[in-house]
């Protein structure tokens, strides 16, 4: 058993939240956007191919702007750093990323959303469908993260 | 039919974004490491982010609408379009695998990159597969009307 549940403590995490959730919610006040983050994975292959799932109206139309709010998450991180602040480094395995990749693209998009969308945008819309989802996949994540770390890989 | 996009939502969406991947830096959770010591219940910090975001959101979702009926910008409040069936239940337990098995989200991979972990190209190359996975099979499973 971990000695505190909090052993870095609350206020980088509940200041960063705060950020996170001024700008998503900056987002829908403006523009009346949802701001789920994983539909740009695919709005964006209509830029390349021609098949009818990727060529549907919901991609054509919001493939702008989410392309635009992806670069801003980037830029965001960016500006991290600009401002002075470090990030402690990551040691990811290369398979891990690799096939964790495929599959949060892979169920993100057969589900309908990820932590942003379903996490953030659809619990502020107290969306019940939204609220199963995201304890679905907290509790698979859960599950594999602590077997994996059970089993030392 | 294409939405014309003022310059003011193009603005006001790159900021949102920037907004957005600032505070996935300052909370860590750009770092594959923090989410994973949550998913294993070592540093619950996870729950002070979604909390502190989606309280602020609660507030712009459920109140802005209501009090204004359009946003700042003139235009109308959009509904996520999502229902909840096997297939996305489905969806979001491979999520889940994923995400315990590398800690990683697409939000987070996006601003974890600009703040100079490369090693998240492997991971958003991953995504973007999945991603065209999932079309490509989707594609099949009901056609799309153009």
């Amino acid at each position: 058993m971990p000695v505190t549940l909090f052993p870095h403590g609350i206020a980088h995490y509940a200041l960063g939240g705060t950020l996170m959730g001024l700008g998503v919610a900056l987002l829908y006040v403006t523009t009346g956007r949802p701001g789920g983050v994983s539909t740009f994975f695919s709005s964006s292959w209509s830029w390349l191919l021609r098949s009818p799932f990727f060529r549907q109206g919901a991609f054509l139309e919001s493939r702008h702007w989410r392309l635009v709010y992806a670069l801003g998450l980037v830029l965001g991180g960016g500006l991290f750093l600009l401002a002075g602040q470090t990030v402690e480094a990551s040691h990811i395995p290369a398979w891990k990323l690799a096939l964790g990749g495929v599959l949060i693209g892979f169920g993100a998009r057969l589900g309908g959303g990820c932590t942003s969308g379903h996490g953030i945008c659809g619990m502020a819309s107290l969306s019940a469908a939204s609220f199963v989802m995201v304890i679905t996949f907290l509790g698979t994540g859960i599950v594999t993260a602590s077997v994996l770390k059970w089993l030392g890989v | 039919m294409l939405q014309t996009e003022s310059p003011l939502g193009a603005v006001a969406t790159l900021a949102s974004g920037l907004l957005f991947g600032f505070g996935l830096a300052w909370s860590t959770m750009i770092r594959p490491e923090s989410v994973l010591d949550f998913l294993t219940f070592d540093d619950l910090g996870l729950l002070f982010v979604l909390g502190s975001a989606v309280g602020i959101n609660l507030l712009a979702y459920q109140l802005v609408p209501r009090l204004f009926g359009r946003t700042l910008l003139g235009t109308a409040f959009q509904e996520r379009p999502f229902e909840l069936d096997r297939q996305a239940l489905l969806g979001g337990v491979l999520f889940g695998v994923g995400w315990g098995l590398c800690g990683v989200c697409p939000g987070p991979a996006l601003a974890g990159l600009g703040a100079g972990n490369a090693d998240l190209l492997i991971a958003l190359a991953g995504i973007f597969a999945g991603a065209l996975l999932h079309g490509l099979w989707a594609g099949r499973q009901v056609p799309v009307t153009a």
